[in-house]
């Protein structure tokens, strides 16, 4: 069955169990992916899946869910019946509606949908890539986890009061993480992964260069004391904190009583009023963009924090009616539905006289150190409290020199990093999950050697 | 007609689909493969959550699949589908036959078709009905979250029920031919404290495995207790200091360090990665005389516990690491072929979607001599982890784990609470550190996540010494 009949097929089931209203969200993929070791094949796998999630309502108005990966005819009417009898224990204190803007026009990106290329193509462009990044150093002995990847799919919302929205798309991925070893050291190991549209839109040859220069870069390692420093996240891990602390921003979590802020916290400062953060899910970088949410409502910008101050929260229907607001198109179809950001847009805003520019990560002198990527977020994150504990990769920079950090995490509380940036560089890096400059922070805790 | 002379186009799930299977291995035989096996799973899960004095929600899915693994030499390809009819099975074989660009038919590998049906499932068929229902795990839910309303510092209060029923068949080309039913539930708590600027958490986890009616004799009173208790002592709590110290590490989930730091180094994936430093490591000593360490699938409702593997096979009990000496690595199928390592009974998958890996099932150091008091009592100046967060194994085996509840010890005796620890370490440097173990062995159920999806596990330990190790803070 495809979308159109799949939406027949549950309006005709739930017209028979006498189900007036209801709502679905599916998808459907298929995903090819290869992995290989020292040039041969390792596993090469192929994968068909549908998933269904579907809702409806009882005629008190509570809403029972059920997801399943069978969509035959019985399946279906299965789904319905178990839905219908969990909407007993709907919930009777936070009733949830389709979206009020679930038909509105949604922006459809250029699709830019590739065709595969098959599990051969995959495994040869892959084996070459794995060669390429053996050779590029002598201590560079392996690269343990690889894999290249194309998917297809197709994500569908529909109601009975007529919405339907759907579109399909396909992505690509490669990741190469190396792993080098040198007489009398320790093994190093660090990588990247580049993301497209399809296999022939990523960069392999930078994939390559990227995963051998890191590598490279924290052979010559050292251990570092433990003291208070002055930091430079990278984008990537800046948008990782950023990321794992987005309960502060999500209406969701401030009514489940997990989130730093609350209902009167927007205008709230929290930061230097040279920052700007956007959730960007439309954004042209976005290779993962989806043009509306799971409960239809079309994706779009939102300013997060404006000059240093919470300007919007993000909401799905249910929060967005409690807080007297609209959705902002973040929602996850569940029996309590999610509410999540998109894609992280980190800004220098006008207001931004109070930095100490000369903090440059290219250009500057005296000690600082540069986090590369922040390791165990699941662990070393309590967002409920503000605080974290995380291991990273990066470097200590000086005296003109620098040296890769051998084991030390860094530890602080959300509220004080955001207050204590002192620099936010001009230009912006894409990464896989945003868009930021280098971000500079005072005097934060790193645990290394004692 | 018995069901057993049915002659069916697709699976049926409580018939025998022998024929069926036999037919597909044959066919991928004959194609050319090495190896086939099928793993085909039928599902029905539910879970519901509790929050403040409220069902918040209740979350049914069901679903079906099939996992078709071919393999030419050392190499395999693996297609996972929803379609279970004999068409759908043989175009994944023949996907998988092409992925692996099988065109040399003429070596064949002999099938002498299935075995004798093992059917562990007969005796758990009742099961489905023995469950509580959803109504009388929300009731039992509500009087749990209750019981966590102690004082007005409690700000947040959840209680969540998750139960996985899967039943599965699996036959292979060496012939395998089994089924089994597997039960899964699972029972969390959790708290935030808040007063003024100060705010902590508490949670604790309870599971296992084939056990229908464990959710109704949990102790929800003395669990509400328990995660009410941390929180409290936890609220107004100093940041640790950071330094190199001896630390105690409570029993139960403390165990999670030697699962994640050195358990997944023992798993045959990690040597065929190149990523373990005990490779060769085999009848030599990588630990303190102290520790012995199991990994295995039989303690009677555990939630690491299984009859059969994904690949078929019954799990056996691992003896990996004997007074210090390591002695055996967790194997697979794969693992074996490329590694050499005989099959442990460890071949797991989340679900059909993904290809079984060497995966751990309930693992643990084994008890010692020593009480709790012992342990501490050695100590002048350290840190007691009472209850343990998440944590994380880089690529190179260093190691990093939050401590959820922390106190200093102080001239042998526990003294302040602290937050914002964290263990910092790398499992070959570490394991010949624990050098005394306690006689208090106690089990915790978590979900282990890795190369073959999320599986039940168990981690455990007696409380056990580390004689120093780095200790993150602020």
């Amino acid at each position: 069955m495809n979308s159109k009949e799949i939406t027949a097929q549950i309006s005709k089931a739930a017209d028979f169990l006498n189900l007036k209203k209801w709502d679905y969200g599916a998808s459907f993929s298929n995903d090819y992916s290869v992995q290989v070791d020292k040039g041969e094949a390792k596993q090469l796998k192929a994968s068909q899946k549908q998933i269904l999630t579907l809702r409806v309502w009882n005629e008190s108005n509570l809403v029972g869910i059920t997801t399943t990966s069978d969509i035959s005819e019985s399946g279906i009417k299965k789904a319905l019946n178990q839905a219908n009898i969990a909407s007993d224990f709907g919930n009777k204190n936070e009733i949830t509606e389709f979206s009020p803007l679930a038909k509105d026009p949604i922006e459809v990106k250029d699709a830019k949908k590739r065709n595969p290329v098959g599990i051969k193509k995959l495994l040869t462009i892959l084996r070459e890539a794995e060669v390429k990044l053996l050779e590029s150093h002598e201590s560079i002995k392996s690269v343990p986890y690889n894999g290249l990847s194309e998917s297809f799919y197709e994500r569908v919302y529909a109601n009975s009061d007529g919405a339907f929205r759907s579109y399909t798309k396909s992505q690509a991925a490669l990741y190469l993480y190396a792993r080098a070893e040198e007489k009398n050291k320790k093994p190093r190991s660090s990588g990247s992964v580049k993301l497209g549209y399809g296999v022939e839109d990523i960069d392999i040859e930078s994939c390559i260069k990227d995963a051998s220069n890191k590598t490279i870069s924290h052979l010559n390692y050292s251990s570092i004391k433990t003291d208070k420093y002055l930091i430079c996240f990278s984008p990537e891990s800046f948008l990782t904190i950023i990321n794992a602390f987005s309960s502060m921003f999500n209406a969701r979590s401030i009514l489940d009583g997990v989130s730093l802020s609350n209902k009167n916290s927007i205008g709230e400062k929290l930061s230097t009023e040279a920052l700007n953060i956007y959730d960007d899910g439309l954004h042209e970088e976005n290779i993962s963009s989806s043009p509306f949410d799971g409960e239809g409502t079309p994706t779009k910008r939102l300013c997060l924090i404006n000059k240093g101050r919470i300007e919007n929260f993000i909401h799905s229907e249910s929060t967005a009616r409690i807080f007297k607001t609209i959705p902002t198109g973040h929602a996850g179809l569940g029996s309590k539905v999610s509410v999540s950001p998109d894609w992280i847009v980190v800004e220098k805003s006008e207001e931004n006289s109070d930095l100490k520019i000369s903090l440059d990560h290219s250009t500057y002198e005296k000690e600082f150190v540069y986090i590369e990527e922040l390791n165990a977020i699941h662990a070393g994150v309590r967002a409920s409290q503000g605080s974290f504990s995380l291991p990273f990769d990066g470097w200590l920079y000086k005296n003109g020199k620098k040296i890769s950090i051998e084991s030390a995490t860094v530890a602080g509380d959300i509220k004080y990093l955001l207050k204590n940036i002192v620099n936010i560089e001009s230009s912006q890096e894409v990464t896989t999950s945003g868009i930021s400059p280098h971000i500079w922070v005072d005097k934060l805790s790193i645990t290394g050697d004692t | 007609m018995l069901s057993s002379q049915i002659k069916s186009n697709e699976i049926v799930f409580g018939s025998c689909n022998k024929d069926l299977l036999e037919e597909i291995i044959f066919y991928g035989i004959g194609l050319g493969a090495d190896f086939v096996e099928i793993f085909i799973e039928n599902t029905d899960n539910s879970s519901v959550l509790a929050e403040e004095d409220f069902i918040t929600s209740v979350s049914p899915s069901f679903g079906r699949g099939a996992g078709i693994r071919i393999f030419k030499e050392k190499k395999d390809g693996f297609v996972s589908t929803n379609d279970l009819t004999k068409h759908g099975l043989m175009r994944s074989v023949s996907q998988a036959i092409e992925m692996l660009d099988i065109t040399d038919n003429k070596k064949r590998e002999v099938f002498n078709g299935l075995n004798k049906h093992k059917d562990y499932s007969l005796p758990k068929k009742k099961w489905i009905n023995e469950v509580p229902s959803i109504h009388e795990i929300s009731e039992k839910l509500l009087v749990s979250t209750k019981s966590l309303k102690k004082n007005n510092k409690i700000i947040t209060r959840k209680g969540s029920y998750s139960r996985n029923l899967q039943e599965v068949i699996i036959a292979s080309s060496d012939g395998t031919y089994a089924s089994d039913i597997r039960l899964y539930q699972t029972v969390g708590l959790n708290v935030i404290a808040s007063d003024a600027q100060y705010r902590s958490s508490g949670s604790r986890r309870f599971g296992s495995s084939g056990m229908p009616n464990e959710f109704r004799l949990w102790d929800h009173e003395k669990a509400a207790n328990d995660v009410f208790e941390s929180s409290m002592n936890m609220l107004y709590a100093d940041y640790v200091d950071a330094g190199q110290m001896p630390v105690v590490l409570a029993n139960k989930f403390g165990g999670v360090i030697f699962h994640e730091a050195c358990g997944h180094l023992l798993e045959t994936t990690q040597i065929e990665r190149g990523t373990t430093p005990f490779e060769n490591k085999l009848n030599e000593k990588i630990a303190h005389e102290s520790v012995t360490a199991i990994d295995e699938g039989i303690s009677e409702g555990s939630f690491g516990s299984l009859s059969v593997d994904d690949e078929g096979m019954e799990p056996e009990k691992s003896v990996l690491i004997k007074d210090g000496i390591l002695k055996k690595f967790i194997s697979d199928r794969a693992g074996e072929l490329r590694t050499g390592h005989k099959r442990t009974g460890s071949g797991r998958r989340q679900n059909y979607s993904f290809a079984a890996a060497s995966r751990m099932r309930n693992t643990y150091i084994a008890k010692g001599e020593h009480s709790k008091e012992d342990l501490i009592n050695s100590i002048s100046d350290g840190l007691y982890c009472k209850s343990m967060g998440g944590g994380s194994v880089g690529a190179t085996g260093q190691f990093n784990f939050a401590v959820e509840e922390g106190y200093l010890i102080k001239n042998g005796k526990l003294t302040s609470p602290v937050k914002g620890a964290t263990l910092i370490g790398e499992a070959k440097e570490v394991m010949p550190k624990i050098s005394m173990c306690g006689n208090d062995l106690e089990l915790a159920p978590g979900f282990c996540g890795s190369i073959s999806g999320s599986v039940n596990v168990t981690v455990g330990q007696p409380h056990i010494k580390v004689d120093s190790i780095t200790v993150g803070g602020r």
